[in-house]
Order: C-alpha cells, then structure tokens, then sequence
C-alpha cells in the first residue's frame, strides 16, 4: 500500500514537470504578454523594449523557464499582471483557493445529497415516474451549458424574485472576521450567524448551477450501478435467505454499488474547475476560476502558471486519493496491489 | 402501507425544510435592501469596478480602476471643475508663473490635513516631487511611472532630460517649482491623478518606494496596499481581495464639504453582464462603462444613463513602414474620403458620438474648425487611386478583439463597416485581426500593421496629449520617420508646446492641424464616442466626468 502510494506521488512530480515545461513554452509562444497586460494602449515601443528588459523577458526563454523554476521551487511564482496587478501570484491563488474549494465542495455537496438518493430511488423503482422525471432531468443536467443554467437561475431567483444574491461572496460592507478563508466555516467558527448565513446565500446559487453536471452524472451512476448489483447472485441469495429489505439495501446493495459511484465523484470533483471557470465568472466569484478566465484574457502569465500546475496537481492529487480509497472499499484491491 | 406514509412525511418534511430556507433567505434580502436608503446624508454606496485596482498609490499607476478609487482618498495641487476638463484650484488655491513660464509659484491652502494627522504645507509638496523625480530602478520604469515619463521626462541621474529642475518651500504655505523650460501643458497636466499629493510621513514609514520588479511584473509596498494616506474626503479603510471589495470611509476631519456617504464601496465584477445584473437586482447602486447596447433598456428600466462628453479620439491608423503605396498621399487621401464616417457612427456607435475631422475633440484647444475636411466620396477615392497608380490596392486592415475601448465599443463593427467602404472604394482588404494583449497592441505599436484601429483618450486638456502622444518623435506606429515630413511635424509640435503666449501657441496648433489634415495625413479621424456611466435612480450628485474622473463626495442616495 505504502509503496503504491509512494509510486503514485513519484509519479504526480513527473506530471508537474512534464506541465511546467509545456505551459511555460507554451504561454511564451502566444503573442503579446505581461507587457501589454501592464501598459494597454498607452506603451510606446519604447517602453515595451524597456519594460521587456526590466522584467527579464528578453532573456532566451529557458533562461526564463530555469529562472521561473528557481522562484517557484521557493513558492514564488512572480506577480499578478492582470487579474490583481501587483499582488505575489502565490498569495493571490493562496487567497483564491478556498473561495473555489467552498465553492466545489457546496456543489458536491448539493449533487450528493441529491443524486444519490434519487438514483437509489429510481432504480429501485425502474421505470417509474421518479425514474423517467430523473433521467430526464440528468440528460438536461449533462447537456445545458452551465453558463446557461448559471443566467437562468440568477435571472430567476435573483433578479426576478430576488431571493438570493446576484454575486459575490459575501454582501460588502459586512465587517466579517475571516479565519479560515471558507467564508461559511468562518461564520461558524466565530459564531457570527449573520456573516454565515449571508456566506451561505451568496454560495447556494453558483453552487447550484456548478452541482448540474456532477448531479447528474452521478445519478445516473448510481442508478446504473444500483440497478447491476440488485441482479447480481448475492443479492438474490440474500433475498431468498429472508433478510430484511433494509439490510439488503445497506449491508449488499449501497456498499457494492458505491465503487463506481465513489470513482465518478473523484473524476467530477476534479472536473469541477473547468465549471468553476465560467460560474466564478458569472457570478463575481473571487476564486481561481474567475482568475483563470481573467487571466487568460488578460495575458497574466504569473497567474496562469501557478493556476494550471496547482490545478494539475488538486486534479492528480484527488484521482490518487479515489484509487487509495478504491483500495479501502475494496479489499480485493488492496490485495491486487500487494501482489 | 407503513413505508409509504413514513416516505410521505419525509417528503412533506424536506418540502417544508426548502421553503423555510428559502423564505429565510427571502427575508435576509429584503433586510439587506431595506437598509440601503438612509436619506440625503450616510448610507453606503456601492460601485461595480470592471477590475481590480493595481494598487493605491497614484503615482504608480496608469489604469482608470485604480484612479477611480484614488481620486477619492487624495488631491493635487489642481483638480478639475466637475463635468469638464478645465482645471480649478484644489490644494493650491492659486498659482502664477514668471514671464519664461519656468518658475511656478503655488499659493496652498491653510489648514489641511492627511488622513494620518500630519499636517498638509509646502515641504509636503516639495517632497511629493522629489520623490518623483527620484525614482531609481523599477520605480523609473514606464509601467509605474508612465505619467511621469510622459510628462516630465526624465528622473534624476539617469541621463534623460527632465521637465522638473527644483522645488522650494518659501514658506508654510508658497511652493516655488523650476522647470527646465516652459511647457503649455503646465500647470494643467498637474490635474491628473498621479500627481496627486501624498502624505511625506505615511510614505516613509510604511516605505513607499519599495517597489520591486519580480517574475514577470511588480510587487508594491505596503504602504501603496494598504496605507494610502491623502487628503481627500474619503479615507482607506480595507481592500477585501477574497471578496473583491475596497472600503472607504468618509474623512471626518476633510477641509472642505465633507463628503454625504458615510461609506463608499467599490466591488469588482469583471463580467460586465454580471456588473448590469448586480445593478438590476440592487446589489450594486452603479457601474461605469455600460455596454452601449444596453444603455436603451437600463434607461427603459429606470436607471439613470449619464453619457459623458466624449473626450477620445478613434482614428485609422496607417503605417507607412510595410506597404509602399501608403507613403503616397494621395492614397492616403482616397483612405478619407472612401470612409463614410457619418453612416459609421449612426450605425455602429453609440448615442451622442460624433464624427471626427481632428485628431482630437473640439474642447482642446488649438482645434481648427477650417481643416481640410474629407467629405465621404467613393468615387473621389477610387479616381484619387487611380491617380496614384494603385488602384485595387491591397491593403491589410488590422482589428482587435477580445476587448472594448469607450473609443471604439465595437471593434467587429467598426472594422466591418469600414472594410465595406474601403473595398466599395476599390480597395482590396485583407483582413487581420488579433487579441488585444495577445499579440495587437504590441506589432502596431512597432508599426508591424498597415492599417489598424486604435485610438486615446484624453489624460487632461491640452492639444499636445493628443497629436504630441501620437506623432511628438518620429518614431512612432504611424512611420512618420519614413516621410520626408516626420521629423518637421515633430519639431512643429515642440516648438507649439514651447510657445509662452496663449494666442502665438493657439495659432501654431491650428496651423499644425491644418497641415497633418492637408499635407501630412499620417492617420485618418474616425469618431469621438461618449463613455457613459449608470447609477440607481436613489443616487444624487454624482456629475459625470468627460476624463471619467468623477468625484463621489458630493453623492447621496435618496431614500
């Protein structure tokens, strides 16, 4: 187990290497840069040729890329050119993070507790009404833009109706203690109810539009996954031993049905952040998706990188922990791995 | 039977469970809105920011968010009157400058104060531009110091001659500024928001030029994040990055009217659909830069639309560099007339924009109105090409996307209408176009384009912010260096700057206009657009501003 572990990190450092160089290349290539990002329309040739210079980007670029490396083995991934101008990239991710974190975890949150029952339901109750209304409703939930369905509820529910907040992650002005950087968390911690509970309006909506996807995916999942294990021998077996509907569902049913399901949420957890680009955006969300779209637009090289390469490491870093927990559900794993 | 009912009152359960969360929410939204309207004076405003500031020290600053937010917690020396660009006395109550225009005595006003206590005098100001001119290092480059190197030129020691020569304090309340030599566009250019005065002691102790070039950009001081000290009528009070918002609080101790809000709030939203949403739902009370194509329904929907007056120019530039043919007048001039300007800017810009026949608006002084005037002319273009042996004439017309300029709100637009001109006027087009920080800004300004859109707006009144940006050295993204009156017209536009008497430089900028009309054309005048700005119809006060420098001091929000 452990040197699987050990393994798989091994293998996680390579990825990031392998990443770094191509995202740095990469990003050199595109026209334009960190010079148009701070001067606009106001540069002359001129002072571009000088600010090139002061910033060292007439270096040959891996010159560049060993200095980038340098600075970033020490956590310095230079500054913000576009999205915060000025402020360390690090810090500005390091900021960011829990804002995207909160984000992720409230859509998580929302598909599992949603979608798991329901795909249990429905697949208990094949063919019913609460099975056609969630197939349905998954096939929407997989193929609506979540841009889409991010205007659709904040039109409705904000705007029209005005139940919750258009944006942001907490009202401004409201002078609330921060601990943690999760601003619910921090409601709670410092017991101040109101600055949670206004944490928690501003993160229901684009936690919602985030959860579409992963709600339906894992519906289906499960209602896929519970619909095999009940043809399966041993759940017949149990049955015709008389056991009580209950045990069945807990003891042989949900447990054997959740490897699949546990997979999926690992895979769409790390998926979340390509979502979390275009509902940060939508909704003023200060987290690094938003700073991933302004960054690309902006050119903010610092920014990107240190983005991408966390992001690549949060995504390999969760595939790796759904594996490691595959082999806890699964004790015929845990063996494979042993031999 | 039993497991049925058990699931129903579950149901019912969870039901009941979702409205009473949505009615708290309901409610806690109605609470917040309620406590927004707290009569003519207190209350808080919130304004929507397209994007973050850079920092708050004005002086190393370039960008229209972080003045924003600057222009309220400092002042200069002189300010502008609201809804113009004239200038006014701000810090200084009055001025006067010897018969060379190279002594300038300030006369400030009594009795001012920073926000930290330390009192506003003479060595205050004196040591405001010493520590300009002493820049070293990153601090002296273009992108911290632009407005600097724009406008004095060069810093102390580094070779570069430099517009300030000395300051003076004569007394607690005289300044006496040396110049190196006289400039038309002193004292007014002092107006613009990096010059603003900042408190000597604040900017020692929290160590202000501690400003560094790292990775690919800059890291500020502490003092430039987190401790802006001036003497306006707001003071800083926090910038909440994790939620995009910079608080300010009314100054108790201001000397002059204090400001009515008792909070002002500006909250970032980069998307703009999101900033005109937050508007509609009353989470925010304004947002500056609406779309143009949403000013009809935030008018329809109540919101109060200020258009500015347009205080930019969008021309069609032309380099001379690459394609032969351009450095030939008369093509040139077939450019102009093939261009139908009025049709353009019905049809693509937005209310209040105008035609432009300059290459900056009438408000500027020295403007020629007898220019010569290109009348929209197809087949005068195309008999103009023939003449110049070019007909069909292929030319390159560069476009930037992924971004609007209040100059040009539509670059696929205007591109496209004046693409269909110029191929009605027998030009071939090859179109190109280019991300705007991806590659665009950086081949035109190394003059790589043929033809492209661009334009400016205006940092303060002056003709020389406008043609001595665009054509003052010769080396420039038009080429004028290729023509054999590059150097001569940015000799004229010196000697204009130079020029003491009000009326000899008048003249010399009228005659200068004449000519890059007549005899040079080195770029084509496309339109002046209006910038416009919304606010909630409960928000009083506020004076839109033609250089986007509106003060919120004066603002109130009505119950």
């Amino acid at each position: 187990m452990l040197r699987y572990a050990i393994r798989r990190v091994l293998q996680l450092l390579l990825v990031i290497a392998v990443l770094s160089v191509l995202l740095f290349a990469w990003l050199r290539s595109l026209p334009g840069g960190p010079v148009s990002a701070l001067l606009g329309d106001r540069g002359t040739a001129e002072t571009r040729a000088q600010l090139e210079q002061a910033l060292g980007l007439d270096q040959p670029i891996y010159v560049q890329y060993f200095n980038f490396v340098g600075r970033a083995l020490s956590g310095d991934f230079g500054t913000s050119t576009g999205v915060s101008p000025g402020k360390p990239a690090m810090e500005l991710f390091l900021e960011r993070f829990p804002a995207t974190i909160e984000l992720s975890l409230g859509a998580i949150l929302i598909a599992l507790i949603g979608a798991i029952p329901l795909g249990y339901m429905a697949a208990r109750r094949r063919g019913g009404w609460l099975d056609n209304v969630g197939i349905v409703g998954s096939m929407i939930g997989i193929s609506i833009p979540i841009f889409f369905l991010a205007f659709l509820l904040k039109y409705v529910l904000s705007i029209k109706l005005g139940l919750l907040p258009t944006g942001g992650r907490q009202s401004v002005g409201l002078d609330a203690t921060r601990v943690t950087g999760f601003f619910v968390l921090d409601g709670l911690l410092t017991r101040e109810w109101d600055a949670a509970l206004d944490a928690l309006k501003h993160l229901f909506l684009p936690a919602l539009a985030l959860a579409s996807i992963p709600f339906a995916v894992i519906f289906r999942i499960t209602r896929a996954s519970v619909l095999d294990v009940m043809d399966e021998d041993y759940v017949r077996t149990a049955r015709s031993k008389g056991l009580t509907a209950r045990v069945i569902r807990d003891r042989h049913v949900l447990r054997n049905a959740m490897l699949p399901v546990v997979t999926t949420v690992g895979l769409q957890t790390g998926a979340l952040l390509s979502g979390a680009v275009l509902t940060e955006t939508v909704f003023a969300w200060q987290g690094v998706g938003q700073a991933l779209a302004i960054g690309f637009e902006r050119k903010d090289f610092p920014v990107l990188q240190v983005v991408i390469i966390a992001a690549a490491m949060a995504y390999v870093l969760v595939n790796l922990l759904v594996d490691l927990s595959y082999a806890v559900i699964d004790p015929r794993i845990r063996t494979a791995q042993k031999g | 039977m039993l497991q049925t009912r058990v699931a129903g009152r579950r149901r019912i359960a969870l039901i009941g469970l979702a409205g009473a969360l949505a009615v708290s929410m309901s409610a806690c939204a109605e609470s917040e809105r309620d406590s927004g309207g707290e009569g003519q004076t207190g209350g808080q405003l919130v304004f929507g920011a397209a994007g973050a500031p850079s920092n708050f020290d004005p002086f190393y600053a370039s960008d229209g968010e972080t003045f924003r937010v600057t222009r309220q917690i400092y002042e200069g020396l002189v300010g502008l009157e609201p809804g113009t660009s004239n200038i006014k006395p701000e810090l200084a109550t009055e001025w006067d400058s010897s018969e060379d225009g190279k002594t300038w005595t300030f006369t400030l006003k009594e009795g001012v104060q920073f926000h930290d206590g330390t009192p506003f005098n003479a060595e205050a100001v004196c040591a405001n531009f010493e520590r300009w001119y002493n820049q070293t290092g990153a601090g002296a480059t273009a992108a911290l110091s632009y407005y600097w190197i724009e406008n004095f030129g060069g810093f102390k020691g580094d070779g570069k001659p430099s517009l300030y020569e000395s300051c003076t304090a004569e007394n607690e309340t005289t300044v006496k500024l040396q110049l190196t030599r006289f400039t038309a566009r002193f004292p007014t250019m002092l107006s613009q928001s990096s010059f603003a005065i900042q408190s000597p002691t604040a900017m020692e102790k929290h160590q202000a030029d501690n400003v560094k070039a790292q990775g690919d950009s800059f890291v500020f001081s502490d003092y430039a994040r987190e401790h802006p000290t001036g003497t306006g009528p707001f003071t800083f009070v926090s910038y909440d990055e994790a939620n995009g918002a910079i608080e300010l609080a009314r100054n108790e101790e201001y000397h002059g009217e204090k400001a009515k809000l008792d909070k002002l709030i500006f909250r970032v939203i980069a998307d703009e659909t999101a900033r005109k949403q937050a508007l509609e739902a009353g989470d925010i009370d304004g947002y500056d830069l609406p779309a143009p194509a949403d000013w009809d329904s935030l008018r329809e929907a109540g919101f109060n639309l200020m258009i500015r007056d347009p205080f930019n120019i969008l021309y069609l530039g032309i380099t001379q560099k690459n394609n032969p043919a351009l450095k030939d007048l008369k093509v040139r001039q077939a450019l102009a007339h093939a261009i139908d300007r009025e049709t353009l800017v019905s049809s693509v810009l937005p209310d209040g924009a105008q035609p432009a026949n300059l290459y900056y608006p009438e408000a500027v002084d020295g403007y020629a109105k007898d220019a010569k005037h290109y009348d929209y002319d197809p087949e005068k273009a195309k008999q103009l090409l023939a003449e110049a042996g070019h007909e069909n004439l292929n030319v390159e017309l560069w476009w930037p996307t992924q971004v609007t300029r209040p100059y040009m709100p539509n670059p696929q637009g205007i591109f496209g209408a004046i693409q269909e001109d110029l191929e009605a006027a027998g030009f071939t087009v090859t179109p190109v176009s280019k991300p705007w920080a991806g590659g665009y800004l950086d081949q035109v300004e190394v003059a790589d384009a043929q033809l492209f859109l661009l334009g400016w707006t205006g940092d303060y009144n002056s003709p020389d912010n406008f043609i001595g940006t665009f054509f003052g050295t010769p080396d420039n993204q038009f080429w004028t260096q290729g023509s054999p009156w590059g150097e001569e017209l940015a000799k004229q536009l010196d000697e204009a700057d130079a020029t003491v008497d009000d009326a000899e430089r008048e003249a010399k900028y009228e005659e200068i206009n004449r000519k890059l009309k007549s005899e040079y054309l080195p770029a084509i005048p496309i339109s002046h657009s209006p910038p416009a700005l919304v606010v909630a119809p409960e928000v009083k006060g506020l004076v839109a501003s033609p250089l986007t420098q509106e003060e919120f001091a004066p603002v109130s929000i009505s119950g």
